[in-house]
């Protein structure tokens, strides 16, 4: 029989949080990536680390949208959902799209399963009749897992926690995969458990040859690999590419790399991934607590080093005094902010856009700093080496804005050539200024940006600090027309940086018509799809995803004139909009907003910018 | 640089002083200027960091490098530049608020980490700069702007609190005692590790006389203990009284009474006498305060950094990941 083929399909893989389902996501996806498929994923789960078992608030789920050609979110809904209890039906069925794919395992659906769940213990919730809509299949993946695995000496208990291999392995056969990466995967991380590593093996082969038995093969489709540009790949999350490129940045910089962090989610994993390098040359400090971080940050540019720190939007707010000592000091400092949803703690795992006024006002004083966000999980490279960039080369420092989704979301990104990627130059003293008798701390290059002479520096002894700086000289000044003209300059040399970046594109649609889409970060991907799908019924529609928002980019402004209208959507309840009016007061912004911890969906903002279209 | 070749002027910088006529800080400058151009320092590997108070101010006066930063945070600002750079000689000037009260956990953890600096905190029982409230190491019922029924708190032991965050060098000396606070400052400079070195500075706007039982140099033999290694624990206006152990017990005798080596000899580096004489000396009323290094212990080198770069193979390497795949 052969699988019919398909441009792309969506899965969730949904159960509860001790069931693994994060893992099954990312292998899963690790494959798809090998097998050649375009693909974006969303990993959900609950705040707690055990949270209740069985419960709604235990649920934990990861859903990947693969496909033959772009894919650009993790699909409004899913061909394909995997329940591995009751709970996880009641989260997820909802978004399975009417004729999908419905499968549950039994075993999470016994009485206990269903009063957690809070559906009636005695209701038959798996009777064929209430899923007409869909097609089902009833897995006990529980007990054959355990049968699979009877001649292994564990415990009923570690046995049970190998069922998601089961349905990791049916997946994959049912998606014309072979088995090769998982397996190396399970090699590698049971190499010093040889039972485990036997068990995981064994489940997921159990799952894989089950469709071939119990004759699931009507299911089989094939989605062909994508085409895209030639290159090398590779599957890639969001704060690993932020990793990534803070230590690119740095490598091309000529600079150690020192990031100091205090644990927050959705934050510590770049945190983790440097920490990883520990040896290889990245010096990563655990602070006692954010404050700390970014002035162990400051303390590292003042010695010559690239001082980064990372947090999310908590995290931000102790940081606020420092930045703005950075910012006096005219040192380069790189400022992470992974957004996570709501003021206080708020929705940590959730996702929002709701820093970015207090990325741009969030100090005391005037205190302009330049503000980049991300729009992929791949962008997350090549954005925060700008970001990098722009810290180094205008002695400043500089807030990377990346969120929740971004920074566990994955797609594949195409490994970037170091050649490709623009020089970074510190300002180190020029020659004429090193010969020079008095060493002025604060005379500036054409960009207004001082030098950067670090302790150590024979005859160049200076002191910085928080105080107002005398213009040129830096001493500490009151004067009311020097504190006038620092600030005019502070400024200024902000704007200037404007004049440095890259053009703002345009990603779908023409450069001119009736409505362009204008989004940051996260928001790329169902902007996206649903500008091309709008393009498809010729309506008259464009989609602009910005990274550089403070300062805009230069030709920001010739791209807006094009409109007619410009509908700005945002997870927040309208932010990137009010700066967008204060800056270009002429034009017709619309707000689209959406506050609720998910990204939006492809169909809001279709439905937004139909009624734009009128 | 040859040793002695540079003065205390040469670390002086062009800056006019701004501390009220009278301060203890000035003292304070004049001795650490001299203790670096003694030891041969160069004005350009040497930073000095401070947070913000009348004592952060120091900085500006010094012809080193140099961060005025922001209120409690020198401590970690000088663990970032001291993880990054090992060449510098790095000192950290702090208040009694700036470190005892905001910048209270960065005191802590960096002793805790026993990163190599040398940190002053200048001890004026008061917020200089803020114009006089009372601060964690104000005396009780000190009478303030902000106690002006007199203070209800009780103030930190301060060498207590270094000692439980895991200090490796304790040590108290006074702007007044010019000598002695050249010792130590040599001493504190010299010690591998996070030094601590309390120094009781007068404040004479709005704090005057608050260490007068210990700079008045008749109330000073009764109420100070200098202490010196080898050398018993005396003081008293004749030196007649020593501090001996009853057990594990401090008590004050009569020192005749007692041949030398019955008298407790002080040995900063054994940590149960250090223990002593930090919780059950210097905080009791009926004893004398310690002055000198009280406590010294080897480096503990919990964190070792050698700052290095990246190398490209590796970068490529990484960059790739284990699992990519070439499109053509
Ligand atoms: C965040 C912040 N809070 C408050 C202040 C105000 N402030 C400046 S110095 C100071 C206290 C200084 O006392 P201390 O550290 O003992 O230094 P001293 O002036 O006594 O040398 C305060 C509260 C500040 N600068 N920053
Ligand atoms: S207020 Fe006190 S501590 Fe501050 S400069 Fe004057 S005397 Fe010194
Ligand atoms: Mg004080």
């Amino acid at each position: 029989m052969i699988a019919e083929v398909k441009d792309s399909i969506s899965i969730k893989f949904a159960g509860d949080s001790g069931d693994g389902m994060q893992l099954t996501g990312t292998q899963f996806t690790d494959n798809t990536a090998l097998y050649g498929n375009d693909f974006a994923t969303f990993p959900n789960y609950p705040a707690e680390i055990r949270a209740p078992q069985g419960t709604i608030h235990g649920v934990s789920g990861f859903q990947i949208h693969f496909g033959s050609f772009e894919i650009n979110t993790p699909g409004d809904e899913f061909d394909v959902l995997v329940a591995m209890n009751a709970a996880a039906l009641k989260d997820s069925l909802k978004s399975l799209k009417k004729t999908g794919l419905l499968i549950v395992d039994i075993a999470g659906f016994d009485k206990k399963n269903l009063r957690l769940a809070a559906f009636d213990p005695e209701e038959d919730l798996l009777e064929e009749s209430r899923f007409s809509d869909y097609h089902f299949i009833k897995i006990d993946i529980s007990s054959l897992s355990k049968e699979a695995l009877k001649e292994i000496d564990l415990d009923p208990k570690q046995k049970d926690r190998s069922k998601n291999m089961f349905v990791l392995g049916l997946l994959l056969w049912m998606y014309g995969r072979n088995l090769q990466s998982v397996e190396d995967f399970i090699e590698t991380k049971f190499r010093k458990n040889p039972l485990l590593k036997e068990a995981n093996l064994k489940v997921l082969r159990t799952g894989f040859y089950y469709g071939e038995t119990a004759e699931l093969q009507s299911y089989k489709k094939e989605i062909k690999a994508a085409k895209l540009e030639p290159g090398t790949y590779r599957n890639i999350m969001g704060n690993k590419a932020t990793a990534l490129g803070v230590m690119t940045a740095a490598f091309k910089a000529n600079l150690n790399l020192f990031y100091a962090s205090y644990p927050i989610t959705p934050a510590s994993d770049i945190l983790h991934e440097l920490a990883k390098h520990a040896k290889a040359g990245v010096q990563s400090f655990q602070a006692e607590d954010e404050i700390a971080a970014v002035c162990a940050a400051i303390g590292a540019s003042f010695g010559g080093a690239l001082g980064a720190t990372g947090t999310s939007g908590p995290g931000m707010a102790l940081k606020s005094e420092a930045i703005n000592l950075a910012l006096m000091l005219e040192l380069p400092l790189l400022v992470i902010d992974v957004q996570r949803a709501g003021p206080s703690t708020g929705m940590p795992t959730k996702t929002e856009q709701s820093d970015l006024l207090f990325a741009m006002y969030g100090r005391n004083g005037e205190s302009p700093i330049p503000i980049i966000a991300a729009h992929s999980p791949g962008n997350c490279f090549e954005a925060v080496y700008w970001a990098c960039k722009i810290a180094i080369e205008h002695m400043t420092p500089v807030i990377f804005l990346s969120d929740g989704y971004l920074a566990n979301g994955s797609e594949p990104w195409k490994v970037k050539d170091l050649k490709d990627l623009p020089e970074i130059q510190p300002v180190y003293l020029s020659a004429e200024d090193t010969q020079e008798e008095a060493f002025l701390p604060y005379k500036r290059n054409a960009d207004l940006v001082r030098s950067w002479v670090q302790p150590g520096t024979k005859n160049k002894q200076h002191r910085i600090g928080g105080l107002e700086k005398e213009l040129v000289s830096g001493n500490v000044s009151y004067s009311p027309e020097n504190h006038q003209k620092m600030t005019d300059i502070r400024a200024e040399k902000v704007a200037l940086i404007a004049k440095k970046l890259p053009e703002q594109t345009i990603m779908a649609g023409a450069k001119s018509g009736k409505v362009l889409v204008i989004g940051w970060g996260n928001t790329t991907g169902a902007i996206k799809s649903a500008v091309l799908e709008l393009l498809k019924e010729a309506k008259e529609v464009a989609h602009a995803q910005i990274n550089f928002i403070h300062p805009f980019p230069e030709n920001l402004a010739n791209i807006l004139n094009s409109f007619d209208k410009i509908l700005v959507p945002e997870l927040n309840n309208g932010q990137l909009i009010k700066l967008l009016k204060v800056a270009f007061p002429n034009n017709k912004f619309y707000a689209l907003n959406k506050i609720q911890g998910i990204p939006f969906k492809k169909s809001e903002i279709k439905d937004a910018i139909l009624n734009l279209l009128g | 640089m040859q040793i002695g070749e540079l003065t205390a002027k040469d670390f002086a910088s062009d800056q006019d002083l701004r501390w009220c006529p009278g301060c203890g800080d000035f003292a304070i400058l004049k001795q650490v200027q001299t203790v670096l151009a003694k030891l041969g320092h160069s004005q350009e590997d040497t930073v000095f960091i401070s947070g913000i108070g009348c004592s952060s101010r120091f900085p500006y006066y010094m012809n080193t490098y140099g961060m005025h930063s922001i209120h409690g945070r020198a401590a970690a600002i000088a663990s970032g530049l001291r993880l990054t750079r090992e060449d510098l000689n790095i000192w950290i000037v702090t208040g009694d608020g700036d470190s005892m009260s905001i910048g209270g956990n960065h005191l802590i953890h960096l002793l805790r980490r026993d990163l190599n600096v040398n940190l002053l905190l200048f001890n004026n029982e008061i917020y200089g700069l803020t114009k006089g409230q009372y601060s964690p190491t104000s005396k009780k019922d000190l009478i303030t702007k902000s106690s002006p029924y007199g203070n209800q708190e009780r103030a930190f032991d301060t060498l207590a609190l270094c000692f439980g965050a895991g200090a490796s060098f304790i040590a108290r000396s006074i702007d007044r005692e010019a000598k002695h606070l050249q010792e130590i400052l040599i001493q504190t400079n010299e010690h591998e590790g996070s030094s601590f070195l309390e120094i009781y500075q007068n404040c004479h706007i709005f704090n005057d006389g608050t260490f007068q039982n210990y700079s008045d140099r008749s109330l000073q033999k009764i109420n100070a203990l200098f202490l010196e290694d080898g050398k018993p624990l005396v003081f008293g206006e004749h030196q007649e009284l020593a501090i001996k152990l009853d057990g594990l017990n401090p008590k004050v005798v009569l020192k005749d009474e007692y041949s030398l080596e019955d008298l407790w000899i002080h040995d900063s580096s054994d940590r149960v006498k250090a223990s002593i004489l930090i919780n059950e000396v210097d905080t009791q009323e009926n004893f004398p305060k310690l002055f000198g290094v009280v406590y010294k212990k080897e480096k503990l080198n919990t964190r070792s950094n050698s700052p290095n770069k990246l190398s490209e193979n590796y970068l490529l390497d990484l960059l790739k990941g284990s699992n990519s795949w070439l499109v053509k």
